[in-house]
């Protein structure tokens, strides 16, 4: 210090200000660049210098950075919307029409937070596609997987507890629906939803609940597990996209560039251009809002957000029990273990960066996601007009011929098939590959019947005839 | 074990301890708010001789049906689906209720003809007095079948068989202050 003060006269008041901030000006070499990237709080979630090869945009089709700016433009929003929202049953709809009627661009705020909120749970779902599909999952990056699927629940919720909101049919009665399902849940399920809506019907307690989760409790802890998550993929290094039966890289011998300018300037690029695009979308379609909530009379038919009509679809067959806690638990339960088993650890079995794995691998998916489709639609119409499975069961309660039953048969079902590919000489790997596949498509499948093969008392019909 | 050994022990202690103390204070307090109001009352909804047999009348407010039987039995149905508490519907045309949001439906006794509904629809305590028909919405009596037990008949109008039908209903008696409305 005595030094500097020593050559000349003190930088003014403004220079040292800003020096106070920013240490080192901006960067003219590698070296500089380098530095700035570690020394940088924000900046230093990413690594000083990072493989040619990972910044391919077929590899991560930029997902990720997609997730944050829609992230961003969710908390940006969120904000301007807290300041106009009465969170009462008896105002709560009248200040969404005063908002989207009377404030200055209040309907393309409320339309930018809505489809982003529905953006981000479909961006979510296809990074973790891409993630499972080219095996970023395996060693060393379980944990962000994990994290990853952590991240993919809080959206769902948020999402969730986003929609009672505006308090209209929708909000209300699909509140009503998915609090009841606790029901269903042993042991804790009752108290639950005692705590979240206070015992009886959806009402000022609940909405007080929900508000609460939606702006203070998720979108912090969004916000964290997103920035640990983006930090794990420096620590976790990057995984490499590899052609079909490209041996594993030699990553001391790979090509690598600065961070500063490669990847940043690609991330600024594609987050601008989702932003666009998402401005372009919100100004032309505006988010739905029906009329307002009548606790004596839902609509006919009475259907979720399009992204739990899969479920909606999935509770119209089987017993609520088995909806309920079954089918999530298990689902829950294959995607905790997945990174943990999925993988063989001898390094020539490594199929890190390989997209479905293998030339069977792909095969397979195809095959799977056909399966899963084809006989989903089967299944569903089949149950429709031909199954009666409490007849066939005659005098068992419900849950028997509506839930074990069924849902053991499909099980063994799911089990010779995954069995059977091993016969063929398919490894672990691309038989849980088939077997994600299957259900995965036989989820999408129940989705698009449930949003437009579904009309009045929930009955099947041709979207045409709705 | 040493005395490093100790200290490091007794702070991992304590802040485990400090933990959960913050998380049972979190929890406490948020497990004693309360909801306000409850629904449910002893409503008259009307004479008997205002219901027609063969009839299924709605009464949309307070959440039930009162259905009249061939033999001038009286029955209330609660209207809310106990499936996952959707309403129910009255189907004219088909003679059920049927659920807009699973597809559910009943018979006009509130009997299952459809899953997914696990249980019968739940029904609310009907009672007859100096010819008024009273129905307590303030309870929701579960039923894991239905029963002949289940209708009331007006003491003018003679029940099917003798000695059957009770006048009055098993649970709340009118006037006590019920649970509330689930």
């Amino acid at each position: 210090m005595n030094q500097d003060d020593s050559r000349g006269p003190q930088p003014g008041l403004l220079t040292r200000v800003r020096r106070s901030i920013w240490r080192e000006p901006w960067p003219e070499s590698d070296r500089g660049r380098v530095r700035l990237t570690l020394n940088d709080l924000i900046l230093h979630l990413h690594a000083p210098r990072v493989p040619q090869r990972a910044l391919r945009a077929t590899y991560s089709y930029g997902l990720g950075i997609f997730a944050i700016v829609l992230f961003g433009v969710l908390g940006f929003t969120g904000v301007l919307l807290t300041f106009t929202y009465t969170p009462s049953p008896n105002d709560a709809y009248a200040s969404i029409q005063t908002l989207t009627a009377e404030i200055w661009i209040g309907a393309l705020i409320r339309n930018m937070h809505h489809w982003s909120g529905n953006l981000l749970l479909i961006v979510s779902v296809l990074h973790l596609l891409r993630v499972f599909y080219t095996a970023a999952f395996h060693p060393p990056r379980e944990f962000n997987w994990l994290l990853g699927l952590g991240l993919l629940a809080l959206v769902a919720l948020s999402n969730f507890t986003g929609y009672l909101m505006p308090w209209d049919q929708l909000a209300y009665w699909a509140t009503t629906i998915a609090t009841s399902m606790l029901n269903y849940v042993p042991v804790a399920g009752a108290s639950i939803r005692e705590f979240l809506v206070g015992g009886g019907d959806i009402g000022e307690f609940a909405l007080r609940t929900f508000f609460a989760f939606h702006i203070v409790v998720f979108p912090p802890l969004l916000a964290i597990i997103i920035s640990y998550h983006i930090w794990r993929v420096r620590k976790d290094t990057f995984s490499l996209p590899r052609a079909l039966n490209e041996p594993p890289l030699d990553r001391r011998r790979i090509e690598r560039v600065t961070t500063i300018p490669h990847l940043l300037n690609l991330e600024i690029g594609l987050a601008l251009l989702a932003l666009a695009l998402l401005i372009a979308w919100s100004t032309w379609v505006p988010a739905p809002l029906e009329d307002a909530a009548n606790p004596t009379h839902p609509p006919n038919p009475a259907k979720a957000a399009w992204y739990f009509m899969g479920f909606q679809e999935l509770l119209l067959h089987f017993h609520p029990a088995f909806v309920t806690v079954v089918i999530p638990g298990l689902t829950l339960l294959g995607l905790f273990l997945l990174p943990y088993t999925d993988a063989d650890p001898r390094p020539e079995r490594n199929v890190t960066g390989i997209w479905f794995r293998s030339r069977r691998g792909r095969w397979l998916a195809a095959l799977s996601a056909l399966l899963g489709a084809g006989l989903t639609a089967a299944l569903v119409v089949a149950d429709e007009h031909w199954l009666d499975l409490p007849a066939l069961f005659g005098g068992l309660p419900t849950a028997i011929s509506n839930g074990a039953v069924p849902i053991g048969a499909l099980a063994l079902g799911l089990v010779v098939y995954y069995w059977s590919l091993g016969r063929q000489g398919a490894t672990r790997s691309e038989r849980n590959l088939a077997l994600f596949t299957l259900l995965f498509a036989a989820f999408l499948t129940l989705t698009v019947i449930g949003v437009f093969f579904r009309g009045e008392n929930m009955a099947l019909v041709l979207p045409w005839n709705r | 074990m040493t005395r490093r050994d100790f200290f490091g022990l007794t702070w991992r202690v304590l802040t485990a301890f400090t933990a959960g103390q913050a998380a049972c204070i979190g929890l406490r307090f948020l497990a004693s708010r309360k909801a306000e109001g409850s629904f449910g009352e002893v409503l008259i909804a009307g004479l008997s001789g205002d219901f027609p047999l063969e009839t299924v009348t709605p009464f949309e407010q307070a959440r039930f049906f009162l259905i009249r039987f061939a033999d001038g039995g009286f029955l209330a149905l609660s209207s809310t689906c106990p499936h996952l508490a959707c309403v129910v519907g009255w189907d004219t045309a088909r003679r059920r209720f049927a659920c807009p949001c699973h597809g559910s439906e009943f018979e006009r006794d509130g009997s299952v003809v459809n899953p997914p509904a696990p249980r019968p629809l739940d029904r609310f305590a009907v009672l007859i007095e100096n010819d008024r028909v009273k129905v307590d919405t303030r309870q929701a009596l579960r039923r894991t079948s239905v029963t002949p037990e289940d209708l009331v008949y007006a003491p003018t109008t003679p029940p099917p068989a003798p000695g059957a039908a009770p006048a009055t209903l098993d649970s709340t008696a009118p006037g006590q202050p019920g649970p509330g409305y689930r």
